[in-house]
């Protein structure tokens, strides 16, 4: 009798084990096709940036915008997190004021390029009020302008093999964003905030800005921006430099 | 009552009685995966607070700007806050589809309704007042009490899993600024995300709270009898008693 049931508890076990394993790699294969695996899927923390970031992905859509504010809601305190580059190109150009400053576009589009920081402010702009919360815990309000990264990314022709778009900052440092967050009509490539050429403090002389995530996602001090189908080859494979020093690489959270 | 044991018929009752299955397999396993979850999540919440120890009330908030509150501690930069939310909300997801397993299992098997609904005879001042006062005497409950819950840990029981922990994921969503953009409400009828943050801060210490008087309960009911019963699901009482 008890050998039956152990016997048949046995099988049973086996079955919804295969099954699961079985469900379990299904799951991660639609899941990849769909793009719903972050960069940084790897580990026991990997677990839940997948689930959170799968789930979000599925719930969000390109209708769903951030919040925006009106002016009387503008923050009079912006604070910011982490010092501007304090090499000297950087503070080279600050000085001259970006006058050869570049952004060089390049990576899947069909027409690479760069473009001075004259050639943004002549494409179409939007302005927006948003909130950027900092993954500390503060918070501001403020209005940005910019060129929106929808229009920039059909300037150039992003290529359809087209998974990401990773910046890269003067300070070398570099993060990405999906295709999802890029075609996004409140992503912006920013040049100006609440009226003003973009503070040092706030990523001058471009910065870009994500509203629907944390503000460490916002990468500022844009030097360079490529389109890639993957961002294995970059720095550590994670999509950005965050995950190196335990951020995550999505931050909708 | 403990004088009623001696008479055999009863204290054979009781000893029955006793033997009988205390906590089904699905509550005893749902209660440590939560435990394992809460702590985790307890750890990485104070991970990320240290970040930025300081809370305002309203859209916004930052050094600089008036706060309801600020923590004499100092401002850690660069790190906990990173892997204090990952392990956030791996936890917060570990926890949450738990507490959806255990309330539905809980309302198909009547777990809820007979061992956490009050009874209504219980619901008046005198009864609450008498367990009250049981409590704050610290006397410890008789094996015969102890089979049920009484009416004040249903009652913190009950607030526990349908009033903080739904706050607590409420304020944390009003903290996404992805699920926001899909559900503007969360924020927008708590007055602003630093407000969710700080509800969310209070309602997550009246959980600690009741995280330490529960222990503390159950070391006066006796510590190893209790978290016995919550693994194996039997009292292993009756070897105790002389």
């Amino acid at each position: 009798m008890s050998a039956k049931l152990s016997r048949r508890k046995l099988i049973t076990t086996g079955l919804a084990a295969a099954a699961g394993a079985s469900g379990l790699a299904v799951a991660a294969r639609i899941a990849s096709r769909y793009g719903l695996i972050p960069p940084d899927h790897r580990g026991i923390y990997g677990v839940g940036e997948t689930l959170t970031y799968a789930t979000q992905r599925l719930l969000t859509s390109h209708y769903s915008l951030a919040r925006e504010f009106s002016r009387s809601d503008i923050s009079s305190v912006a604070p910011v997190n982490g010092e501007p580059p304090e090499y000297e190109p950087y503070l080279r150009q600050f000085a001259e004021g970006f006058a050869s400053w570049r952004l060089t576009i390049d990576g899947l589009v069909a027409r690479p390029g760069t473009f001075s920081l004259e050639d943004l402010k002549r494409l179409p702009s939007r302005s927006q009020i948003t909130h950027l919360a900092c993954e500390e815990g503060w918070s501001f309000i403020a209005q940005w302008t910019g060129v929106p990264l929808f229009y920039f990314l059909n300037l150039v022709g992003v290529l359809p093999q087209a998974k990401y778009v990773v910046f890269f900052a003067f300070d070398k440092k570099f993060d990405s964003l999906d295709m999802f967050d890029a075609w996004h009509p409140q992503t912006l490539l920013a040049y100006s905030m609440n009226g003003q050429d973009l503070p040092k403090r706030h990523g001058a002389p471009l910065r870009v800005r994500v509203p629907r995530q944390l503000g460490f996602k916002s990468k500022k001090y844009l030097t360079r921006i490529t389109i890639t189908d993957t961002v294995k080859n970059i720095g550590s494979g994670q999509g950005s430099s965050s995950p190196d020093k335990g951020y995550s690489w999505y931050g909708g959270i | 009552m403990a004088d009623s044991m001696y008479l055999p018929g009863l204290a054979m009752r009781a000893s029955h009685r006793l033997d009988s299955a205390r906590f089904s397999a699905l509550v005893r396993i749902t209660h440590w995966v939560t435990t394992v979850s809460f702590l985790g999540l307890l750890v990485s919440g104070f991970a990320i607070f240290i970040a930025h120890p300081r809370l305002y009330w309203g859209e916004t908030g930052g050094l600089g700007t008036p706060y309801v509150l600020a923590f004499p501690l100092p401002f850690m930069k660069g790190g906990p806050s990173g892997w204090g939310r990952s392990l956030h909300f791996l936890s917060a997801w570990v926890c949450i589809l738990t507490g959806v397993l255990y309330v539905l299992s809980g309302i198909f098997t009547r777990h809820l309704r007979t061992n956490l609904l009050p009874e209504k005879a219980d619901l008046t001042w005198k009864s609450l007042w008498r367990a009250a006062s049981n409590h704050l005497h610290l006397r410890r409950p008789t094996e015969e009490d102890s089979l049920n819950y009484n009416v004040l840990q249903r009652l913190s029981y009950l607030t526990v899993i349908f009033v903080f922990f739904p706050l607590l994921i409420w304020t944390g969503f009003a903290m996404s600024p992805a699920i926001v953009s899909i559900l503007p409400g969360t924020v927008t009828l708590l007055g602003g995300q630093e407000t969710a943050r700080t509800i969310h801060f209070f309602v997550a210490n009246f959980v600690i709270l009741f995280f330490f008087v529960h222990i503390a309960m159950v070391c006066l009911a006796g510590f190893t009898t209790r978290v016995g019963a919550m693994i194996t699901g039997h009292r292993t009482a009756k070897e105790e008693r002389p």
